[in-house]
Order: C-alpha cells, then structure tokens, then sequence
C-alpha cells in the first residue's frame, strides 16, 4: 500500500469526533460502502446509519456513524454526521437499554407507536453495539 | 436623618442581597464556560456544513426543491429565541424588541415559534399566535430540540401553510456583547460558495446518489443545525448577560454598603457627641 496520506475529519453538532491522517477508511454510503483512498476524486455523498473502518497505519479502528454525509476533495475527506463515536468511546451500557427499550416499544405494537422512529433507534443500538463487539 | 436603627437594618438586608447575587454571578460564571465550549464545539460542523451547502446548490442549480420555492409572503412564521429566566440584564429584552420591530412591519399573517419562557409569555400576552411554544429548556440545549422545531416548520412549509419563516435570535459575540440578530430559514437560500479564486469552484464532483438527493437531504439538516446554533448562541449569550448583571449588582450593593455605613458611622458620631454635650451641659447647669 502507498504511504500517502489523506486527511479525515468527523464533525457532529456537539465536536468534533476525528480530525487525523488515515492512509484509506470505508464509510457506508447510501447506495452501499465507500472505500476512499488518497487521491481520490471530488465526492460529496449522503451516509447511511452504520460502522466506519478507518486504516491509520496497518489496523483498522471503527467509528460509529448515524448517518450524515461525506465529502471528499483534495484529499481531504470530511464526514457530516448527527453523532458518531470511536469504538472506544460507546457507552455500552446505554446501547443496551437503547437496544432493550426500542424491543419493548416494537414488541408492545401501541397503536401510536412510530414504527420507524423505533426501528432506526434499534439500528442504532444494535450497530454501536457492533462497533464494539467486532 | 434615618435613625442608627433602620441604617443598620437596611445594611445586613443588603448585604445579604449582595450575596446572592455573588453566588448567581459564579453560577453563571461556570454555565458560561460550558455554553461557550458548546458554541465553539458547534462551530466546525456548521461551517462544513454551510460549505457542502454551497458546493452542492452550485452543482444542481435549477433544481427544483421544495424548500427553495418562493412564494409570495402571505403566511410568515417567526421562531423567536429567548431564555427562560431573567435577571439577566437586556438580554431578553433586546431580542424581544428586536422581534417586535420586525412583527410591526409586517402585513401578512403570522405566527410565532417561541423557545424560551420570557418570549412565550411576552408575545401570549400581546395575543399573538403561537401555535407551537417550547419552555424550559434548561441548560444544555438538545439538539433533538432544534429537530422537532425544525420538522414543524418545514411540514408547515411544504405544505404552504407559511411561506416564509425567519428566526430571531441573539447572537453571541463576545461575553459583553450579545447582538440580537434575525435570519431568513425558508425559503433556505443555499449560501454561495465562498470559496477562493483558483480554489476551482466547479470542481466536477461525484454525487451519490445524485446531486438533487443530496440537497434534499441536506436542507433538513441545514435549517436544523440553524435553529440549534441560534439556541446554543442564545444560551451562552444569556449566561453570560447574567454573568454581568450579577457582576454588577454585586459592586452596585458593595458601594451602597458603603455610604450607608458611612452614614450610620456619622450618625453614630453624631449621637455621641450630642450625649456628651448633654453631659457637660449637665455638669455645667450643677456648678
């Protein structure tokens, strides 16, 4: 793998999440998954809810994202996101009442229930969960 | 002159005033800190954001979008942000009359949005329409706030039940300054790239899945972060306008502490010497 460089940086509403030098990460785009290596063309694309896989040097680390966008130019790729999280950084335990909570509330089939504000919140849980678990 | 009595009454009432305004004035102090930090954090990603805006609308200009429409302005709303305590100095009341200057030339029919207990209860008291009103908003602003707000307005947009919606807000300048400020939300007018010469504005971007789909996206969550900003904006800023008042409320008791006491020492003088003269003019009526 060349040793070029390309800039990543993570932004949500409350921080900034990444700001680093990666030599090649996978985002999921909304029309499937984006693999960016340096040098790549000019893009600008909406994300889906789901794991980023960035390669620092030879590992790969993931960063949670709950969809967003990408854009990528000189290679300089800026993610747009309502919240994301390094792997690290996931509150488990509030994945899992997340998790449990969005169950409950689709299992219970209320007649007011917003399915799909439910269904995404289960997403949600499930994929921070998976970032962590691997 | 008041008797040594009511001085000394009038000096513990307002040294007791004093403190609390000394405990407001760190409390605002260290709320400050924290709302500034969310401000500045807040920042980055409205800035990107603005800039894929921009580089987008370039792209699909002539796109035809919902939320681009312009109508004539029969139905407008306002969303006015204020705080929801006082004793915070002007704060409130710059906003509110900043807003009100704009309602009173305004013909068409209007409603309000209101964030914040001081706004609501200003304009429900002047019978504005207020279709939808959010109070205590506590300390830390939610961004699934600046949602809801932004969801209502859009629904109501698309649907033509207003034609345009603006948002008044304070802005946070500077911990002394804060500027009430009003900004066109719909129709959203995509910022124009600001980008530099050579910096190659149309570079032929990729879009996926296509550029229009990408504006529709993006819009949503443009007039969301807009409202979110203006709410973090406002929060800081009227913390810090507490910050002030209290700052000076508290000098203002430490100086009339002072000339009251000066006051009741000169009382104090002045009965003694008036005990003393009665005392020697006692002696001398004896001899």
């Amino acid at each position: 793998m060349s040793e070029k460089k390309q800039r990543l940086e993570i932004v949500t509403p409350q921080r900034k999440v990444f700001s680093e030098d990666v030599k090649f990460l996978v985002a999921p785009g909304t029309e499937g998954e984006l693999g960016i290596l340096p040098e790549h063309a000019p893009l600008i694309t909406s994300l889906n809810i789901g794991i980023m896989r960035v390669q620092q040097d030879s590992d790969f680390i993931k960063v949670f994202i709950s969809g967003g966008f990408m854009e990528v130019r000189n290679s300089k790729v800026t993610i747009l996101a309502p919240s994301a999280e390094r792997a690290e950084e996931i509150d488990v335990a509030r994945a899992e009442r997340a998790k449990q909570r969005a169950e409950d509330r689709l299992a219970a089939k209320h007649a007011d229930l917003d399915v799909m504000r439910a269904e995404l919140a289960l997403k949600r849980a499930l994929l921070r969960l998976r970032a962590v678990n691997g | 002159m008041a008797s040594l009595r009511d001085l000394r009454r009038r000096i513990k009432s307002i040294k007791s005033t004093q403190q609390i305004t000394k405990a407001m004035h760190a409390v605002a102090a260290a709320k400050m800190r924290r709302a500034q930090e969310a401000v500045q954090f807040a920042r980055p990603y409205s800035n990107r954001l603005r800039g894929v805006l921009g580089r987008v609308a370039v792209a699909s200009s002539g796109v035809r979008h919902p939320l681009l429409a312009v109508r004539e302005p029969k139905k407008v709303a306002y969303i006015i942000v204020t705080a929801d305590r006082g004793l915070c100095g002007g704060f409130n009341s710059n906003v509110i009359r900043r807003a009100s200057q704009e309602l009173k030339g305004v013909t068409a029919e209007l409603s309000l949005v209101t964030l914040g207990r001081k706004s609501r209860d200003f304009f429900l008291r002047r019978g504005y329409n207020i279709p939808k009103q959010y109070v205590g908003l506590g300390d830390d602003i939610k961004y699934g706030t600046a949602k809801e707000v932004a969801a209502f307005v859009i629904e109501k947009y698309s649907v033509e039940e207003y034609d345009a919606v603006y948002l008044v807000y304070s802005q946070f300048v500077n911990v002394l300054v804060q500027k009430p400020v009003m900004i066109k939300l719909l129709p959203a007018e995509p910022p124009a790239g600001e980008e530099k010469e050579g910096d190659a504005k149309n570079v032929p971007y990729i879009f996926e899945p296509s550029a229009e789909a990408v504006l529709a996206e993006l819009l949503p969550k443009y007039i969301e972060n807009a409202i979110y900003q203006g709410m973090l904006e406002s929060k800081a800023g009227e913390q810090s306008a507490r910050m002030t008042a209290m700052d000076s409320a508290t000098k203002n008791a430490s100086e009339m502490i002072d000339s009251l006491t000066l006051s009741m020492n000169r009382a104090r003088q002045a009965q003694i010497t008036k005990e003393i003269s009665e005392i020697v003019g006692g002696a001398a009526a004896l001899e």
